[in-house]
């Protein structure tokens, strides 16, 4: 039971900083997962990103897997439930209230202030996330490389998506074989 | 209830049919641009929105926490059949990816240690690193106008990448002097 509360709690309290998406709680989930509660190392935290990043549906639904790693199904649950109920009944309640705000004077103050905020936070959680990510020259080239393609084309992220995967796999091939 | 009727004079879709379709939505939305399936789903194919309230409403999703996808499940399903549109919609999105990454996690229990998934998840983390940056990018674009909000934006950046400054408080205090710098005037 106190795993169930210690889920609740980290993903009850990190969906209330996902402002701008999910990248936006990246550092802490980091922080409390990885180095506060020991579910999971950094780089199994990484792993499940990309699986969530296999899957269809947002990347962050990936708290069921740590929930799942940590307390089997119950915990998934528990998860899921947490990291969506109190954001979910705020969106709700502001939702029906922003359109009778449309003529408040701070409404685009509101939007301009944390719109800049929210991209600050979702490029520190890149940051954070590249430091485990990109190790070396070739990832760093290849987060480069998905970068210009999906900015420039058109092309739907899936493909180098799954190209980078495959990249990872000729690097590992060329470790085993070629040293 | 006029605030969940839809702007358009078409009939609201039934609660079976909301469920369906974000359902469906929730099930092939692969790659990770979510917003991007929304909109073909809900404006060009359902036309239960046109462009400008699509905009808005995500515009209300970007501005709240919570992820864009299922923020904008529950403004769509609000705006269609009030509540219990707004349930079943969020539902409909969750369920398949829920299911999955469930599963997903116990699978890494059992492979997980195999060094060619490591790798192969290794470099999908890389590349999803550059994919990141274009939603930001993309993100920036529309909310970084003058130099002020790059100054705000890069420094929320730097105190949480940099100085490991709490989220929180990065977001209450960045929040609190953007939102003053944008103060109505006059």
């Amino acid at each position: 039971m106190k795993q169930l509360d210690d889920i609740a709690g980290v993903f009850a309290y990190l969906s209330l900083l996902t402002v701008g998406g999910g990248m936006a709680a990246f550092p802490e989930l980091k922080i409390l997962t990885v180095d506060v509660h020991h579910w999971l190392t950094f780089p199994e935290l990484l792993h499940f990103y990309s699986l969530g990043q296999l899957s269809p549906g947002p990347n962050m639904m990936m708290v069921a897997s740590i929930g799942a790693v940590v307390a089997g199904i119950p915990g998934a649950l528990v998860a899921l439930v947490a990291f969506f109920l109190p954001t979910g009944l705020l969106t709700f309640g502001v939702g029906r209230l922003w359109r009778h705000l449309s003529t408040w004077r701070w409404r685009p103050a509101v939007e301009n202030g944390l719109g800049s905020v929210s991209v600050g936070l979702v490029l520190a959680g890149c940051i954070i996330m590249g430091r485990g990510a990109v190790t070396d020259i070739l990832y760093a080239a290849l987060a480069a490389a998905v970068f210009l393609l999906l900015f420039y084309t058109r092309t739907n992220p899936a493909y180098p998506i799954i190209a980078s995967g495959l990249l990872g796999l000729a690097a590992h091939w060329w470790e085993v074989h070629a040293t | 209830m006029s605030d969940a009727s839809p702007s358009a004079a078409a009939p609201a879709p039934s609660l079976g049919r909301i469920f369906w379709v974000f359902l469906v939505m929730g099930a092939t939305s692969l790659g990770g641009g979510v917003v991007g399936y929304l909109r073909s789903g809900l404006v060009t194919r359902e036309r239960w929105l046109d462009d400008t309230d699509f905009v808005e409403l995500l515009s209300i999703s970007q501005t709240l926490p919570g992820l864009n996808a299922t923020n904008m499940s529950i403004l769509v399903g609000d705006r269609l059949r009030g509540w219990p549109g707004a349930l079943l919609a969020t539902l409909g999105m969750c369920l398949p990816s829920g299911a999955i990454m469930t599963a997903a996690g116990f699978a890494y229990g059992v492979g997980g240690d195999d060094p060619w998934s490591k790798a192969f998840l290794h470099g999908i983390a890389a590349g999803a690193v550059g994919l990141i940056v274009v939603v930001m990018v993309q993100l920036g674009s529309k909310v970084l106008h003058g130099l002020a909000d790059y100054v705000i934006m890069l420094g929320t950046a730097a105190a949480v990448a940099g100085f490991g400054v709490n989220v929180p408080y990065a977001l209450l205090a960045a929040g609190a002097i953007g939102i003053w710098w944008h103060r109505p005037r006059g």
